[in-house]
């Protein structure tokens, strides 16, 4: 498609860092092109180049202006664009737990009623997804998963809730979350995982990467009590499919 | 062993570094020092490396005592009265506590952070190499919060090396330079000529992630909702009620408002200082003069210590120096009486 392969635009974000930008949109295909430029940087790094921070649509490119400055990076970062997406290899694939419902997830007869469906099928439409890992961001482990079901798309709430717990498991807009700590969200939550995608003092702290698969399992509240005291201590509870 | 005990402290207060770039893209900020100079001032006078973790001083007083041997501080950023059982203690000068001795700062006259650094360094257990507090991950060492009173910071016996002062360049109140973007296109001409024509202040309603701006409202061309991007400190991101809101040290990596402009490197220290309510403005600068600025501060970060002093040569005009650029009773942004953090959620923007 002639139109994955135009050029992105390069933003300036200040005088050391550039948003290399895909898209306006939230784009599946431009993700897959911001993963793509984020494994070439970490395969060819670029002197100066300090991180690159994917995004659903661009990638942010820090950078040191006293080694390289924003043109001569540019240039860089505008060939190795050009580049085809490769296939990606060796995708992760993780299995997360999810206790739906009730307490866990208030939301979920809203929604169901907002779809016109049974709080069951929105669990069966959610657990049926396939799931990729778009970015990680805002605050530690924070992961926004492109691959939700149309039939599950609805407009974020209207009022956003100041606190919503850690291991949340939400929709909102075309995507759905994975939340590590509690926090402010305005979508609209279906239920929690014990599985801590940012937890201090375990190897590895972070749990996902970006361009992970992901999908989820539905267990029950007992199940999910248990594991949320074993992930406490520091246990794995996301499974990682061997593919 | 030999350490700094807190005696008392205002909120705002906490140790910080050079914080902990790398893990961005995990959601991870780096936080950091607010005015990167003052503490690689700090350091320099104490002859530690320039990023070492020291006490980032809020707007309020604080009281520091030396126990398990003597201690040897330096203190810079916004003015403040200090003394160290009554011998005064001038801005941008090493000095050094006794054992038992106590140091006594007082409010922020003009800005609202300084920096404590400590000969040695604040020992601790560094995560991701740094000690920099980030209360919402947990973060940093030896207390993963903001100080409170009864803390301690582990260091080393003060070396007896001679006390410094050090000459830095004046701050003054010209313009906070910006470069426009990423999403200047958000907004029309007029929308960013009235960006850089209006006095802005920052409002009390501010902290390390983020400060707030009152003045006029900017229009966004079409509606305040973006698909989140990453953030950078100095990002000037303009939410729905069009009042900027510059991001700082411990913001959220992505965020979904546009952001008309961002702070060149080399003045968001300077930015960081500015007490609330009182006007500055915005210049927009070429990314080639951002980036010569960002070369320039980068060389006078690398030359502090030739920029060190033997402190006999000031002795006479130590209270001249203590008065120096003191701006009367103004407000700091993290003021006493009105201080409130800003909300996670209104830097969130709507993703």
């Amino acid at each position: 498609m002639a139109a994955t392969l135009s050029p992105p635009r390069l933003l300036p974000s200040g005088d050391s860092a550039v948003t290399v930008e895909f898209s306006r949109n939230i784009d599946d295909a431009a993700n897959r092109r911001v993963l793509a430029l984020d494994r070439a940087l970490a395969a060819e790094p670029i002197p100066g180049v300090t991180e690159a921070v994917p995004t659903y649509r661009s990638l942010l490119v820090h950078y040191d202006p006293v080694q390289i400055d924003f043109d001569k990076l540019s240039e860089k970062i505008l060939a190795l664009a050009k580049r085809p997406v490769p296939p990606t290899t060796k995708v992760r694939r993780w299995r997360i737990p999810v206790v739906y419902g009730g307490e866990h997830g208030i939301d979920l007869e809203d929604v169901a009623q907002t779809l016109n469906t049974t709080p069951d099928e929105i669990v069966a439409r959610h657990v049926a997804g396939d799931y990729r890992v778009a970015m990680i961001g805002f605050t530690p482990g924070w992961s926004y998963l492109s691959g939700l079901a149309d039939s599950l798309h609805m407009p974020r709430r209207q009022n956003p809730r100041l606190l919503t717990p850690a291991g949340t498991i939400s929709i909102g807009g075309v995507q759905t979350g994975v939340q590590c700590l509690a926090g402010p969200s305005g979508w609209h939550l279906l239920g929690r995982t014990a599985v801590r995608t940012y937890q201090l003092h375990r190897e590895p702290i972070f749990l996902l990467e970006p361009g992970d698969n992901v999908t989820f399992t539905s267990v029950d509240a007992k199940t999910f009590a248990e594991q949320d005291r074993a992930a406490e201590a520091g246990e794995f509870i996301a499974e990682q499919i061997a593919l | 062993m030999t350490k700094l005990v807190i005696a008392s402290i205002g909120p705002a207060s906490s140790v910080q570094d050079g914080g902990r770039p790398g893990a961005q893209r995990y959601g991870l900020v780096p936080s950091g020092a607010m005015d990167r100079l003052a503490l690689a001032a700090a350091n320099t006078l104490v002859g530690n490396e320039p990023f070492t973790a020291a006490v980032e001083v809020g707007p309020f007083g604080a009281k520091f005592t030396a126990r398990g041997g003597a201690v040897r501080v330096a203190l810079t950023g916004t003015p403040r009265n200090a003394d160290i059982a009554g011998r005064a203690v001038a801005p941008d000068t090493s000095a050094r506590l006794a054992d038992g001795e106590t140091l006594t700062l007082g409010f922020a006259r003009g800005g609202s952070f300084s920096y404590l650094a400590i000969e040695g360094g604040v020992i601790g257990e560094p995560m991701f190499g740094s000690l920099a507090v980030n209360a919402r991950a947990g973060l940093g060492s030896p207390y993963p919060r903001p100080l409170q009173a009864g803390d301690e910071l582990p260091t080393k016996a003060a070396s007896g090396a001679p006390e410094r002062r050090i000459e830095l360049p004046a701050a003054g109140d010209a313009p906070i330079r910006v470069v426009w973007g990423p999403q200047d296109d958000e907004f029309a001409d007029e929308t960013k000529k009235l960006f850089v024509d209006s006095e802005w202040k920052i409002s009390a309603t501010s902290d390390r992630m983020g400060y707030r701006l009152e003045g006029p409202i900017l229009k966004h061309l079409h509606g305040h909702n973006i698909v989140s991007d990453g953030t950078v400190n100095g990002s000037l991101q303009v939410p729905g009620n069009g009042q900027p809101i510059v991001l700082m040290p411990d913001r959220g990596t992505s965020g979904g408002y546009p952001k008309i402009a961002t702070v060149i490197s080399a003045d968001l220290g300077r930015l960081a200082q500015i007490p609330a309510g009182r006007g500055f403005r915005f210049r927009a600068v070429s990314m080639a003069e951002a980036q010569a600025e960002a070369r320039k501060f980068a060389e006078l970060l690398r030359t502090l210590p030739e920029r060190l002093r033997a402190i006999e040569s000031v002795d006479l005009n130590v209270d001249a120096l203590h008065d120096a650029n003191v701006a009367g009773h103004a407000v700091s942004a993290v003021d006493a009486g009105t201080w409130h953090a800003v909300s996670l959620a209104d830097i969130a923007g709507p993703d």
